[in-house]
């Protein structure tokens, strides 16, 4: 039987960034919030000793302990889906920070065609350019409304960036917080390659502070060390933003949140109408909980968000037999495989130097920034070099025919550890009728509840951009001054294996159109008035960018509207 | 709830940290150990203008207690060891897997959670899969990997009458391609999941922290330049030319007092 607790304004479920930045600006506001993370607590001493390949990138120790919860997939419905018994693809965040722990800082804001694409795709090219079970959608808020939204992430987070921004990506009305990265000599070759080209490159805009900040909220941060730890670490210096050390201290320091570890919620709790509460596990002693709340914000990631709608009956599944319902719609990916390696043998290049963020890109065919007219695709990829810190085991680079072991293995690939620069392309991924997240009938999770399963595949959508994006990424690698260079311009079935990208999207799409979306463009859910869903859960399909950027300015409107309907009450759109 | 009260060592680590508190980066007082870092490790690398002492190297006779076997029988340690070194072997460009302790690694590795697929979902049941979807087997990380290596042995036996270890280096390398391309013929194991994964298992044992029992003397970073963990690259990131460092492992970060 578990125990009620006394009935609180607010619970969030989950205390990653969405999760952080609602219990910031709702506590500043004087209202009481629960925060129930799954995960142990975290903080920048416990990165100490982080600058360990092994131990975090190979065994993946911040992420989420398979062992008690995955996911279950399969390309097609046909197929049946197992359980993703070990780490490949895609690497789920856990604990305090979520995965906004170990991400690697490239902040992004989605282009103002992203949050339009269905209506410019159709005014430019006519419906016709939109293939059959090709489900993209406008958003239901335009780029100009989720302005100031970006605005504050950007100086919260102290994102630094170049002061003017390309003209093909969207306006900002006030300039990044902090100055831009440092250039490298990579990004120097790459951003002279592309500008003799006639293309737009720009210094990526990060995360990892270039300068001591003091943020608005009076969080003082260090500059970035460029030591080459980001993805999948985490920052012992805090330089790189992340909940932890931005939004959850101010939180904190109200007095008003309350912040539970290893509160595992296993149910919404409403009445068909609206949400009374939460029940939640607390693992180390099993102890069951309800935690009833005026308002219950659901901010975990994607599988997380969908998952507990489901498991909770809340909102209406999606059926893509008959296209209708609503929750697991939309699951996007993003589509990597388009890239050239640059070799050079006259010269060695500081690779195991960088961050995560460090880089430079281009978006002259990202979106609808070029023509389609002619092309077999829609959207596109941002384009760009990056210098993450490569790190010798997971970084074997060897040219194109080269055996997998031996002598001669080890000769290329020690002689090209500081030689190969690469250009590659983020491709979007646009959502299919048949790409959605629904409950597995077979295999559960540690407490006996079912997993979240995917179903999810490369469509011809997805190789005819890569072979577009990747001869774009030659063009520029071939100006580079590189002794030889290589492309890499096919993508096949989705694999689960290999790593790819931990940019999942969709499942509680946002929208306008109540029977076929999760939320209003507050992140309130049509079905439940009192509940709040929030992450890119919410994207409809997913661009050619890092995911967090749109993330961040999401949650702060999604604070925003809780305090609108704590006030008021009733839909608010 | 939210934050368990820390025990006695964490408060004496508590205390080192403190210890090391008030460096400045960038004008930003640096709590803690990292502050301390900081400072040491720029020391470190302005040092390395003068070609510092050779580090003490253990002799190759000289016993290391720390080194002996967790999981490994004896037969298995050594064709571990043997097969290793022809995936990596030692060249004009530095030791190969043999050298660096691969073989301990992989050892210490099938004796820890990851040996045990600890943190991997094994609940049944278990289906043949599509190539898309990944390893599906009940069996264990350890297990196929002793497993793999009691078959080379079989098979090396039935082919050369001969065990791993003994045959020459080409024959070596022809029992690796039957197990990596699934010709073995033999049905005792999955050949090329147990040969991806132990080629996997070389690899981070030549590159791994030394603290892992492999990457022996970080002589497997020092053959790609590798500068292992150094705490800040700042001054460096802009430089045009190749910045070769003496790599830091993370016992060096542990030299604090």
């Amino acid at each position: 039987m578990a125990t009620k607790l006394p009935k609180v304004p607010v619970v969030i479920v989950g205390m990653g960034w969405v999760g952080g930045i609602i219990a910031a600006e709702l506590t500043k506001a004087g209202i009481s919030v629960v925060g129930l993370e799954r995960g142990k607590s975290r903080d920048t001493q416990d990165y100490y000793h982080v600058h360990d390949e092994l131990r975090y990138a190979s065994r993946y120790e911040l992420m989420q302990d398979l062992s008690k919860e995955t996911v279950s997939f399969r390309n097609t419905m046909k197929m049946r889906a197992l359980p993703m018994r070990t780490y490949g693809s895609f690497l789920l965040g856990e604990g305090l920070g979520g995965a906004g722990v170990h991400w690697n800082g490239q902040y992004y804001r989605f282009l103002p065609y992203d949050f339009e694409i269905r209506s410019k795709t159709v005014e430019r090219y006519g419906k016709k350019k939109i293939p059959e079970n090709m489900t993209i959608r406008d958003w239901g808020i335009t780029y100009d409304e989720l302005e100031p939204y970006f605005v504050k992430y950007e100086q919260m987070a102290g994102i630094s960036g170049e002061k003017e921004v390309p003209s093909n990506i969207g306006k900002m009305s006030t300039p990044f917080a902090t100055a831009p990265m440092k250039k490298s000599p990579g990004m120097k070759l790459f951003e002279d390659a592309a500008k003799k080209l006639g293309y737009h490159p720009y210094v990526i805009p990060s995360a990892n502070l270039t300068e001591v900040y003091k943020n608005p909220d009076g969080i003082e941060r260090a500059p970035c060390q460029y030591c080459g730890y980001c993805e999948r670490f985490g920052c012992e210096y805090g330089a790189k933003a992340d909940p932890v050390v931005t939004v959850l201290p101010v939180a904190k320091q109200t007095g008003k949140l309350d912040l539970r570890m290893h509160s595992n919620v296993t149910q919404i709790i409403h009445d068909g109408k609206k949400a009374t509460g939460v029940t939640y596990v607390h693992t180390p002693t099993g102890e069951e909980y309800t935690q009833p709340a005026d308002v219950v914000i659901l901010a975990g990631y994607l599988f997380t968000n969908v998952r507990l709608l489901l498991l909770s009956k809340l909102g209406r599944p999606y059926d893509p037999e008959t296209d209708t319902g609503a929750v697991g719609r939309n699951y996007a990916y993003q589509v990597n495989g388009a890239s050239t390696s640059a070799f050079y043998e006259d010269r060695e290049f500081n690779l195991a130097m960088g961050a995560g963020a460090l880089g430079s890109s281009i978006d002259d065919f990202n979106g609808d920034n070029f023509d389609h007219t002619d092309l077999k695709f829609l959207h596109g990829a941002n384009i760009r070099f990056t210098q993450t810190g490569l790190r010798p085991i997971q970084y074997q680079p060897v040219p194109a025919g080269t055996p997998k072991w031996g002598a001669e293995f080890k000769k290329a690939s020690v002689h090209n550890s500081n030689r190969v620069l690469s250009v590659t392309g983020q491709g979007a991924s646009m959502p299919n009728r048949y790409h959605f997240l629904d409950l597995d009938p077979e295999y559960k999770d540690a407490f006996g509840m079912p997993l979240i399963r995917m179903t999810f595949d490369f469509e011809d959508q997805d190789r005819e951009l890569v072979k577009f994006i990747a001869q774009k990424t030659k063009d520029i690698a071939d100006q580079m001054g590189a002794t030889k260079t290589e492309v890499h311009d096919s993508i096949k079935q989705y694999n689960i294996v290999p790593y790819q990208s931990t940019h999942n999207t969709g499942g509680t799409i946002m929208g306008s159109d109540p029977k076929t979306s999760v939320v209003n463009n507050y992140l309130q859910m049509w079905d439940a008035e009192n509940v709040f869903i929030c992450g890119a859960s919410n994207f409809p399909h997913n661009s050619g960018y890092n995911p967090t950027a749109t993330v961040g300015a999401l949650a702060y409107r999604t604070a925003e509207g809780i305090q609108k309907y704590l006030d008021k009450g009733g839909s608010l759109v | 709830m939210a934050n368990d009260k820390p025990n006695q060592p964490q408060d004496e680590s508590r205390r080192r940290f403190l210890k090391y508190s008030g460096t400045a980066l960038g004008g930003v007082v640096l709590g803690g150990v990292i502050g301390g870092l900081v400072g040491s490790n720029l020391n470190k690398t302005t040092e390395e203008e003068t070609p510092a002492p050779a580090a003490k190297q253990p002799a190759a006779d000289a016993k290391d207690y720390n080194q002996a076997l967790m999981f490994f029988n004896q037969d298995q340690f050594l064709t571990a060891e043997a097969a290793a070194e022809r995936l990596f072997p030692k060249d004009d460009l530095g030791p190969g897997a043999k050298e660096l302790g691969v073989a301990f690694f992989i050892d210490h590795q099938m004796a820890s959670a990851f040996g045990t697929n600890s943190r991997d979902y094994m609940q049944p049941p278990y289906y043949k899969a599509e190539a898309t979807q990944g390893y599906q087997l009940v069996f264990k990380r350890r297990e196929l990997i002793a497993l793999g290596l009691d078959a080379m042995n079989k098979y090396s036996t039935a082919k050369y009458k001969k065990l791993f270890v003994e045959i020459a280096p080409e024959e070596q390398d022809a029992v690796l391609t039957a197990f990596e391309t699934d010709k073995t013929e033999i049905k005792d194991v999955p050949a090329s999941n147990f040969f991806a994964m132990f080629l996997n298992l070389t690899l981070e044992g030549a590159y791994a922290d030394p603290l892992y029992g492999g990457n022996r003397n970080m002589a497997g970073w020092k053959m790609r330049n590798f500068p292992g963990n150094q705490m800040s690259y700042t001054e460096y990131i802009e430089k045009e030319e190749f910045v070769k460092l003496e790599p830091l492992s993370l016992h060096d970060h542990l030299e604090l007092g």
